[in-house]
């Protein structure tokens, strides 16, 4: 088996995705636009929430995709912290943004929804309370990364805090199984046919969550790809300033 | 065409809009960069091979 390590390389890498990033974009539009399309227009209203229910092609797949992503940084901040490849420490900051934006979308699709079904916005259950505080998490990550000029501090520190933040990623996704106060409801999909949504909801939904999965994996390989290029020119321009000063 | 949301209709279209609007977003600003960044380095690169 070709060692993983060998992508640590930014040149394999850029080469490596480069290849796989058509077939990805592809299919997340197709997934997307098929789930999207297919839960809009196509689903019946639920019995309990009516036409609300089609709110969950959003804001399920978009909470998925924030808690996930968080977990993703978690593990390439491990690889950074434990075996110093830069791609590694790259990949973790470009995912925080999208991840930002996963989140904020999550949180506003549950508002949402939210005030027609529990009369109120929001409320500090659990789950919401766990989830904003992920939110501020990611804020506070990227906002480490610019407040720092030294990349390598920047991704040391940055990655102390994205193990912190695991805390709260975690309590995200179990926040339902560890309270029973609250009013957020518990998990949509579970593998007993019994507690599962109807199949009319559940397929539509399983191809949003694929849809959204592979977007988030596009914009993680295209940004890993800015963030080294970044780091590239910034080499350049101080050997170019370096050389300057001899000459 | 359009599904019949009755009194929902607004927090439904509003999720939809926010939603595709906020991650609409993200693709531009990502692709965008993507091509300034990469077009950025092909230029100082060029410059250093022909210096060298």
């Amino acid at each position: 088996m070709a060692s993983i390590w060998r992508y640590a390389n930014p040149k394999v890498f850029i080469d490596a995705s480069n290849k796989v990033l058509p077939w990805v974009w592809g299919i997340a539009a197709i997934c997307l636009v098929v789930g999207l399309i297919w839960g809009f227009f196509f689903t019946p209203d639920d019995f309990r929430q009516g036409a609300t229910v089609k709110i969950i092609f959003l804001h399920v797949p978009s909470a998925l995709v924030a808690i996930n992503a968080w977990l993703m940084m978690l593990v390439a901040s491990l690889v950074w912290l434990i075996r110093r490849h830069h791609v590694s420490a790259l990949a973790a900051k470009a995912a925080a943004p999208v991840g930002v934006v996963m989140t904020l979308v999550a949180l506003a699709t549950g508002a949402l929804w939210g005030q027609p079904m529990w009369g109120t916005w929001w409320v500090w259950d659990p789950r919401l309370t766990s989830f904003l505080i992920l939110f501020l998490f990611y804020l506070g990550y990227i906002a480490l990364w610019q407040a720092l000029e030294d990349d390598e501090t920047a991704a040391d520190l940055t990655s102390i805090l994205c193990l912190v933040g695991s805390v709260f990623a975690i309590l995200s996704r179990y926040a339902v199984l560890f309270w029973n106060q609250g009013l957020h409801q518990g998990a949509s999909l579970s593998l007993d046919r019994e507690e599962n949504i109807n199949d009319v909801f559940f397929h539509p939904l399983v191809i949003t969550m694929v849809g959204f999965t592979m977007l988030f994996l596009a914009l993680v390989l295209i940004r890993t790809q800015t963030e080294i290029r970044t780091r590239r020119i910034k080499a350049l321009m101080i050997r170019e300033r370096a050389q300057e000063v001899q000459a | 065409m359009i599904p019949d949301l009755g009194k929902h209709a607004l927090p439904i279209l509003t999720s939809y809009g926010v939603s595709l609007a906020l991650i609409g977003i993200l693709i531009w600003i990502s692709i965008w960069r993507f091509n300034s960044v990469r077009h950025q380095l092909e230029e100082i690169e060029s410059k250093v091979k022909s210096r060298v």
